[in-house]
């Protein structure tokens, strides 16, 4: 039973990580009826997305107890996501004729 | 003689685990990192074809039945949680409750989810046309909520099977925080999904 002995409760922690995340959340949905331009609820949507899904990797699958595994996580996994984005460009040049958003275009 | 000799050159085997992770959680890990690829190349190219898309529908007029998907999924992260420590505390019974109720929310979660989805096909929305705009929302829409509907219906499978080998006592606590990752993965993959698919295109 060395395990149980050794064994320290996270459940305070938990419940403050939980209630952070159901906070931010809520914050989305909040977000979803404000008047603010379709991009700027994007970029505001994604900022919260990805501090809820740091908290829950940090905190809930315990990331933050080893910081060899976060770096190696962050970094493979970064590096594969920011890939992704090679072909942003191409959706506007679909719709605008430009590879970028152009106001007033 | 090294000792290299002497373990007839396979020393390497005594190596530590990488990151002092045990095999097992390594292997959930890597599977993550390797998902988390699949989920991003849905999002990424769903956001592709949004973008380039002058009529995409914003079908979705109330979030009260997503609101309650989101906070049932947050909230079985935190029982499995739960779950997780009173294992590693050496209280079975507890971990095994625990475990049962975070399948239990997932399993209610799925079914929110299906009753969603035949609510949208009874309006009108397949997976190639509805009656709001490009065909290409049913496809990206029932494609990104189905991967990780499956990934939820695999979950609570999981849950139940390594819970009950856990009560019997053929897996450990170790065990049961390896498919607790998976389902906080789960969860963490619907914190993106929920905005990009529902919020963004909600009616106004």
């Amino acid at each position: 039973m060395a395990m149980a002995e050794g064994h320290k409760s996270g459940a305070g922690r938990y419940m403050v990580v939980y209630i952070l995340i159901l906070a931010i959340a809520a914050l989305q949905f909040v977000i979803a009826y404000s008047n603010i331009t379709g991009p700027q609820m994007f970029a505001r949507m994604l900022i919260l997305a990805v501090v809820e899904a740091a908290l829950a990797l940090l905190f809930f699958m315990h990331l933050s107890d080893n910081h060899g595994l976060l770096w190696f996580v962050v970094i493979f996994t970064g590096f594969v996501l920011l890939a992704m984005q090679y072909g942003w460009t191409d959706s506007f040049r679909e719709l605008l004729g430009a590879p970028w958003a152009k106001v007033g275009s | 003689m090294s000792h290299a000799d002497t373990m007839g050159g396979h020393a390497g085997l005594m190596e530590k685990p990488a990151f002092s992770v045990p095999a097992k959680k390594m292997a959930m890990w890597l599977f993550i990192i390797a998902d988390s690829a699949t989920f991003a190349g849905c999002l990424v190219a769903y956001g592709f074809l949004r973008n380039a898309t002058p009529d995409w529908p914003r079908p979705f007029h109330s979030i009260v039945n997503v609101a309650i998907m989101t906070f049932i999924l947050i909230t079985s992260s935190l029982t499995m949680l739960f779950a997780i420590d009173a294992a590693k505390a050496g209280d079975k019974a507890r971990a095994f409750r625990w475990t049962l109720i975070t399948a239990a929310a997932g399993a209610l979660f799925a079914l929110l989810h299906i009753r969603e989805w035949l609510g949208l096909i009874g309006e009108g929305m397949t997976l190639l046309k509805n009656p709001w705009g490009t065909g290409l929302f049913g496809a990206a829409f029932f494609s990104i909520t189905g991967l990780h509907l499956l990934h939820v219906t695999c979950g609570v499978i999981a849950l139940v099977a390594v819970g009950i080998r856990y009560q019997g006592g053929r897996y450990n606590a170790d065990d049961l925080e390896i498919t607790g990752l998976y389902w906080h993965f789960v969860d963490l993959v619907w914190m993106f999904v929920v905005p990009l698919i529902y919020l963004l295109n909600l009616g106004h």
